[in-house]
């Protein structure tokens, strides 16, 4: 073994006619001397001594061979001296293969005007893709409506099980906190106006109409979605997606439906849970900010939202589960290549749904107010 | 040190859980031949390979390779022996983020203070010493086809003029013409470099053509060390189980019909 700090390699040129190696000419030895190197100037005819070089590798070599190459064309007479025979096979192994080494053609760099062409198509091709995507699932799922034997019911209720039921805990302590704080914020703003008993009208309208669903709904693109992502990104990295393909499996039927027959059915269900516990939480906050009692809050709050209020928002939940489940699973199918790659689709993932989600949610707000409820 | 060993490993133990994988096995690799381990799956091939590239530790007993005893290694030790072998996995573990150029170079780029330009030309020069074409250098891994992946998984190996290059399974899953290429591959390696070679191989062929020894492990022991042909006469039946069968026969008369002729 070499010694663990190998002695740089160094280069001496005592007059023009001569030139001496020494020291480790390896990877970790030529560091220092590189770029002298390229400065290197010798007289006509010169004689290289390299009875000082202690070690050689291949990176030596080649800087060595190099070195000789460029003196050499530059028009010196280079007369290399007292290498090892070792070193000397070394030496023309690389000298075999750089005086044989094409050129590679230089990649031109791209402009601003291209990659923002390039950027474009690729984002036009995503839509189109997203789109048949859209389509095979729709078909695939009508396929199962005519034929219920089809469906598969226990990736489904497993499903509903990851997708639904293990995220109540997360679901309830957000829409409570975000309960608490609408509350907080508007129990300021009424006190002023000695309007205290509107903050149940507050709580009531915005929370069931807006915060629930849009809240629900990012909290499950952002777990759900993208698992769905990662693990059929990984599994068609691995050929478990082409596996199933050849055992005349559809892997739409197998891994998409479930997911999205699944999401459609938590994810109002969450959604309600969300309604309930975010009112708690406004109505805990009411109490302790505006002194409104339990009972005044909740007569308060039936006056004022409407069953049409409830249900606006528990419709808006199916849609958000469709965008979340059909752009997780379009994106794990787009996974190609290695590990990167599932990395980067479930990142897509969620930020394309989270998006798809709030657009939604405005368009929503648009059509309501057109239609007046 | 010519004859000198570059891997020592005496009484490894290695145990999961109840079953039992190494029983007190002794082993020796000498500087400059190529060995390859042979056994059965589940006997213990993979453990005792990554036990010798510090991936994983024995239960018990010494492993010295290159001379620096494995067990409470320091940190800056281990370091330094890291960069004096290489290692090709069977599936390449090349990085997928990188392009093959760059994984080639990354072992220059991480432990020497060499210019991108000089460690590049050092990379496409250990691509085209493993038999690769200079565009390949650009692609990805997932672009790659198995026998691309394996040279450049062992191109990736040489970056640092390993003293000892370790492999596993260099033929499993090539076809037989790949899999003639990365013998012959193999063989120049050893001849131009002096490396000694550490491999885990089922290809009969492979082991017949190339190998200088061979171990048999099974049932947690070395059953058997030597050439193919000094092998080939013990009466061991773990042994036997290599050279019966026709597959066996088969590999065994090429290689015999091959020396006959004075051909490599």
């Amino acid at each position: 073994m070499q010694a663990l700090a190998p002695e740089p390699a160094a280069i001496a040129q005592p007059t023009p006619q001569r030139l001496a190696f020494s020291g480790c000419w390896t990877a970790r030895g030529i560091g220092a001397i590189e770029h002298r190197l390229e400065s290197l100037r010798v007289a006509a005819t010169t004689i290289a001594d390299a009875t000082g070089i202690a070690a050689l590798d291949t990176a030596g070599a080649w800087l060595l061979q190099k070195l000789l190459l460029r003196l050499r064309a530059a028009g010196s007479a280079v007369t290399l001296e007292g290498l090892r025979p070792d070193f000397a096979k070394l030496l023309d192994t690389v000298a075999q293969y750089v005086t044989d080494q094409p050129v590679p053609a230089p990649i031109p760099p791209t402009t601003a005007f291209e990659r923002v062409g390039r950027s474009t198509a690729a984002a036009g091709e995503q839509a189109v893709a997203l789109l048949s995507f859209v389509g095979e699932s729709a078909i695939a799922l009508a396929r199962c409506v005519a034929h219920p034997a089809r469906f598969r019911w226990r990736p489904i209720l497993y499903n509903i099980r990851c997708a639904g039921f293990d995220a109540l805990p997360i679901v309830g302590l957000l829409s409570f906190l975000l309960g608490v704080v609408v509350a907080y914020q508007g129990a300021g703003q009424l006190r002023q106006y000695g309007a205290n008993i509107f903050v149940a009208d507050l709580i009531g309208l915005s929370m069931l109409r807006e915060f629930a669903p849009l809240i629900t709904a990012i909290i499950i693109a952002g777990r759900s979605g993208s698992a769905y992502a990662a693990q059929i990104g990984t599994m068609s990295v691995t050929e478990e997606i082409d596996a199933m393909r050849t055992l005349g499996i559809a892997p739409l039927e197998l891994l998409v439906l479930p997911k999205i027959i699944a999401l459609l059915l938590a994810l109002p269900l969450l959604t309600v849970f969300a309604d309930v516990l975010g009112v708690i939480g406004g109505m805990i906050m009411a109490h302790a900010q505006l002194g409104i009692g339990y009972g005044e809050f909740l007569d308060r709050l039936v006056k004022a939202v409407s069953v049409t209020d409830y249900l606006i928002g528990v419709c808006k939940a199916p849609v958000f589960a469709g965008i979340i489940a059909v752009v997780g699973c379009f994106q794990g199918f787009r996974t190609q290549g290695g590990a990167d790659s599932v990395g980067r689709q479930t990142t897509r993932s969620v930020v394309q749904s989270i998006f798809l989600v709030i657009v939604a949610d405005a368009l929503f707000s648009i059509a309501f107010s057109a239609l007046d409820i | 040190m010519p004859d000198s060993a570059v891997i020592e490993i005496s009484k490894v133990s290695t145990r999961f859980g109840e079953h039992v994988v190494h029983a007190e096995l002794d082993l020796e690799v000498r500087r400059g031949e190529i060995f390859a381990l042979v056994g059965g799956s589940g006997s213990g091939k993979s453990t005792l390979l990554r036990e010798m590239i510090l991936l994983q530790r024995p239960d018990s007993g010494s492993i010295r390779v290159l001379g620096v005893d494995l067990r409470d290694i320091a940190d800056d030790a281990a370091m330094s022996l890291r960069r004096h072998w290489g290692v090709m996995f069977q599936h390449g573990g090349l990085f997928g983020s990188l392009t093959v150029l760059e994984n080639v170079g990354l072992p220059l780029r991480e432990h020497s203070r060499l210019d991108d330009k000089l460690i590049d030309e050092i990379a496409a020069w250990k691509l085209a010493m493993t038999g690769l074409e200079p565009e390949v250098g650009a692609q990805y891994p997932a672009e790659l086809s198995g026998g691309m992946m394996k040279r450049a998984s062992l191109a990736r190996a040489l970056a640092l003029d390993p003293e000892l290059l370790f492999l596993d399974e260099p033929t499993a899953g090539l076809d037989p013409n790949s899999a003639g290429e990365i013998d012959q591959l193999v063989r120049k390696l050893r001849d131009q470099f002096g490396l000694s070679i550490v491999m885990i191989t089922h290809d009969l062929d492979l082991l017949w053509q190339v190998t200088d020894r061979v171990a048999v492990l099974a049932e947690g022991k070395v059953q058997g060390v030597g050439s193919m042909a000094e092998l080939s006469t013990l009466d061991n039946p773990a042994i036997r189980q290599f050279f019966a069968g026709p597959r066996g026969r088969a590999a065994r008369e090429q290689a015999e019909k091959r020396s006959e002729t004075g051909s490599p």
